[in-house]
């Protein structure tokens, strides 16, 4: 129930892209059509998932021990850059059908600063064990599926609008991203 | 390299190619910590800094990095200086740090960082890579210390903590909540570009 509740909060209150502003740069880039709205989202939670995974490993159990935890921001982006290269190669290798739907996002995903951003974040976690951690990052990628599936969908039906000149493009994707961020507000308080 | 070449390095990052309201680079910090014209000073020093010397020290090792490798080794030299710069914010600036929170390690990913690192300083001698590096920062910050002062002044009624309308003044909160943060870059991004970028 804990668990389902920590999913819960991450999905809808604390939604990483609408109210933490992690992962903007892919969540404004990458949202022009559903496609590749839900490509994106399947490669975030899973490189996201594996990349807390390994940074959590690697905090707890070799730069505490040994007094380097100032080296933290150095190595998680070395090993995320790593991560997602290694994943790159082993998905073409091992399931080439996955590699060509989430292939072209895997580079991408280094720059996504949501990824480097929840691994810090699960380090300041109130009891921050390894299963709360990887649940917790896990709700927080699912949100951001959710966050982009949402945005991507209303971007569609924007192409087919009249609207003014000036605002076309990027301002009123700006203004559509604050008015679902308004309604997500009404989450608050629901865990 | 002419002075008005120079010249023109610098302004460009300001107005013609404004990280922010113009190509949109690096746009987490500047939604995310412009709660206040301070924090948003404070991030845009903070990523000037930055900017500047991954800039020059990538420029200076430029040819001796093999261009397989050179992603890798141009984030590690940025994360080096964001390292540098989460220190000293914690040690001279505690309330600065608070603030900004976890946005000052996501330097390293600010795309704008990177992006300068590789098409311009790799390719790019010291001195004009410094002053690129100088340009960008300085566009960069002014956005967000604008947005930053906007949704201060609309938000709580203060700009750098000074009152404007008085105590019992009711101000429209929605503007220092993440909503507003949207809605107030969209409107600056179509003033900008109206004003600056004719096209």
């Amino acid at each position: 129930m804990e668990y389902i509740l920590i999913i819960i909060a991450a999905i809808f209150v604390n939604n990483v892209v609408l109210t933490q502003f992690l992962g903007i740069c892919p969540f404004l880039g990458v949202s022009k059509k559903l496609s590749t709205a839900a490509g994106m989202s399947g490669a975030v939670v899973f490189v996201m998932t594996l990349a807390t995974l390994v940074t959590y490993l690697m905090y707890n159990h070799i730069l505490v021990p040994l007094g380097l935890d100032y080296l933290r921001t150095i190595s998680f982006i070395l090993v995320i850059a790593t991560l997602v290269q290694m994943v790159e190669i082993m998905l073409k290798k091992v399931s080439p059908g996955l590699y060509r739907a989430l292939g072209v996002f895997l580079p991408l995903i280094t720059t996504n600063c949501a990824v480097l951003g929840i691994a810090i974040v699960v380090l300041d976690l109130p009891d921050p064990s390894l299963i709360k951690s990887l649940v917790y990052t896990i709700g927080i990628s699912l949100g951001f599926g959710l966050a982009i599936i949402l945005f991507s969908s209303i971007r569609e039906h924007l192409e087919l609008m009249n609207i003014p000149k000036g605002m076309r493009g990027v301002p009123i994707a700006l203004l559509v991203a604050g008015l679902l961020s308004l309604a997500f507000m009404g989450f608050t308080g629901l865990v | 390299m002419s002075k008005l070449n120079t010249w023109k390095i610098f302004t460009r990052g300001i107005i013609k190619e404004n990280p922010t309201f113009v190509m949109l680079l690096g746009m987490c910090p500047v939604l995310g910590v412009t709660t206040s014209a301070f924090n948003g000073l404070g991030m845009g020093i903070a990523t000037t800094f930055v900017l500047v010397m991954s800039n020059l020290v990538v420029s200076l090792v430029k040819d001796f990095i093999p261009d397989k490798v050179r992603i890798p080794a141009f984030i590690v030299v940025i994360a080096t200086f964001v390292t540098v710069v989460e220190m000293v914010l914690e040690a001279y600036v505690p309330f600065l740090y608070e603030q900004l929170g976890i946005f000052i390690p996501l330097i390293v990913v600010n795309c704008l960082i990177l992006g300068r690192a590789e098409s311009f300083a790799s390719k790019n001698n010291i001195v004009p890579s410094i002053i690129d590096g100088l340009g960008m920062g300085l566009g960069f910050t002014f956005a967000l210390t604008i947005l930053g002062g906007m949704r201060e002044i609309l938000g709580n009624g203060t700009v750098f903590d000074l009152s404007l309308f008085g105590q019992d003044a009711n101000m429209m909160i929605l503007f220092i909540l993440p909503p507003g943060a949207f809605i107030a870059l969209a409107y600056l991004v179509v003033i900008f570009n109206k004003i600056f970028v004719k096209n």
